[in-house]
């Protein structure tokens, strides 16, 4: 219990201090996982929205591996993206190894499936319900898919909110693709695996603290933005 | 109330008469309309009565386009049913189906889509079906009488020729009845083609001019609503007419 107390009294002294080095690090953790999401939800939704309504031989198996990769473990995803983008790899040219960008790839690879899957299954829910209106009213496939995220945006704010969860308390593929160089590529995750490693558990833990905090901000502001939009 | 004028198609009775032939329509080995043959030349209301199961929605979807006959052709005014008849046509189906947003925003959906056609002012629309004063509540919100006068209101925004309605008025209050019956009236006597299927014989006897009865798919009767009522061509119809249960 004192490593707790401590942990948050640690935490407490590193936000109001203004710590450089800390506020470095939640905003390059805040920047990837946001920039993850961004890419993702541009890439996810729609692919999910296309296999939500159209029929097609290999959709199921599309479906069943998306289900699948939201298991994925992240080290597969990392060291995946490391063989690519390593000096000798298909993309080594780009040099993005040890960079944000590459961890961003990384994010991306590991929220697509979630966004993707779970957004298919909200909107072929609605599909069902809206088929014969939109036929009936010769509604295109693009409008159709717009009417579709745009009714079920609640339902998949939730689901982005997942992916938000899984870009931020990612470690496994952002540490070996991004390398946590500080003042680099270090993150939240990676710092708090570091000081772990290196038996700094109360400072590990309050960066912890902090990261909990984000998360927790981030969902209470989506369940309040739900909310108000329900009651409305 | 009810006193806006639509803006009227701008060909009346484009699509009349609507002729089908030989129409079947199978699924899963199951004959739901077998073979049925007619023209509805009037430009009145047409009602469809029949049992439960007797495809009166299926025939309904037909004459939409919903669904493809496995035989015949559904013509309109000589031509086979496409897109541009159907985008003259408007539909309610049975359960509202309305977009979870509020209820202007229903309508406006439809109006976007039909940017370059002209469309029917929106306020007025829900003057007509008494949700003027609820535009900015979530459809969801609206009772299930409601729903469904906002679902006519929706199908008019187009300004349809041809109105299609299944059971609108099943499980409703008498006051949504009426204030659907007096629209449907109203529209009729502007000149849209109305087809209807109900399970009210009386709302059948108010409203209809000519009566389509099916069962089991098969066409029993089509006959003007006052000969049908008096002297109905099928015993199946006769029974029906008199009350008595028909499987």
């Amino acid at each position: 219990m004192q490593l707790f107390s401590e942990s948050l009294q640690t935490a407490f002294y590193l936000i109001v201090s203004g710590d450089s080095d800390l506020f470095e690090i939640i905003m390059l953790s805040i920047k990837v996982s946001l920039t993850s999401l961004l890419g993702s939800i541009v890439i996810g939704l729609p692919l999910g929205a296309f296999l939500a309504i159209h029929r097609f031989r290999l959709r199921s198996i599309i479906l069943s591996i998306l289900n699948a990769l939201m298991g994925m473990p992240p080290v597969v995803v990392g060291l995946i993206v490391y063989l690519y983008l390593s000096r000798s790899g298909p993309l080594g040219f780009l040099s993005l190894l040890y960079t944000p960008t590459a961890m961003i790839i990384a994010q991306m690879l590991l929220v697509i499936p979630i966004i993707s899957a779970l957004s298919a299954q909200i909107i072929e829910d609605l599909h069902i319900e809206y088929r014969d209106l939109f036929r009936s009213l010769n509604v295109s496939t693009f409008k159709a898919i717009m009417a579709y995220i745009i009714d079920a945006r609640m339902s998949l704010l939730t689901v982005i909110l997942a992916g938000f969860g899984r870009a931020i308390s990612e470690v496994g593929a952002v540490s070996i693709v991004g390398g946590n160089i500080d003042h680099l590529t270090r993150v939240m995750t990676t710092a708090i695996a570091l000081e772990t490693s290196r038996g700094n558990l109360s400072l590990a833990l309050a960066l912890g603290f902090i990261l909990l905090a984000i998360a927790l901000g981030v969902n209470i502001f989506a369940v309040k933005v739900k909310n108000w939009a329900m009651d409305k | 109330m009810f006193e806006t004028n639509y803006s009227e198609p701008p060909f009346k009775f484009e699509l009349i008469p609507i002729k089908l032939r030989s129409v079947s329509f199978q699924k899963l080995g199951n004959n739901l309309i077998d073979n049925i043959s007619l023209s509805i030349n009037s430009k009145g209301i047409t009602i469809i009565l029949g049992p439960n199961g007797a495809g009166k929605s299926i025939l309904m979807r037909l004459l939409h386009g919903l669904e493809k006959p496995s035989s015949g052709e559904v013509l309109f005014n000589g031509i086979n049913l496409n897109n541009t008849i159907r985008l003259k046509q408007a539909m309610v189906f049975q359960n509202a189906v309305l977009l979870r947003r509020t209820v202007i925003e229903n309508l406006s959906f439809v109006a976007n889509l039909q940017s370059s056609k002209q469309t029917s002012n929106l306020s007025k629309l829900l003057q007509e079906v008494g949700l003027y004063e609820k535009k900015n509540l979530l459809a969801r919100r609206l009772s299930g009488g409601e729903k469904q006068r906002l679902s006519l209101a929706r199908a008019l925004v187009s300004s349809p020729q041809l109105l299609l309605l299944d059971e609108p008025t099943a499980s409703l209050d008498p006051y949504s009845v009426q204030m659907i019956e007096t629209l449907l009236i109203k529209l009729r006597n502007q000149n849209t083609k109305i087809i209807f299927i109900t399970h009210d014989l009386n709302q059948a006897r108010r409203l209809a001019e000519d009566i389509i009865f099916i069962h089991r798919g098969k066409l029993e009767a089509y006959q003007s609503a006052r000969v049908f009522f008096n002297n109905p061509e099928s015993k199946f119809a006769q029974d029906f007419v008199q009350g008595k249960l028909i499987f």
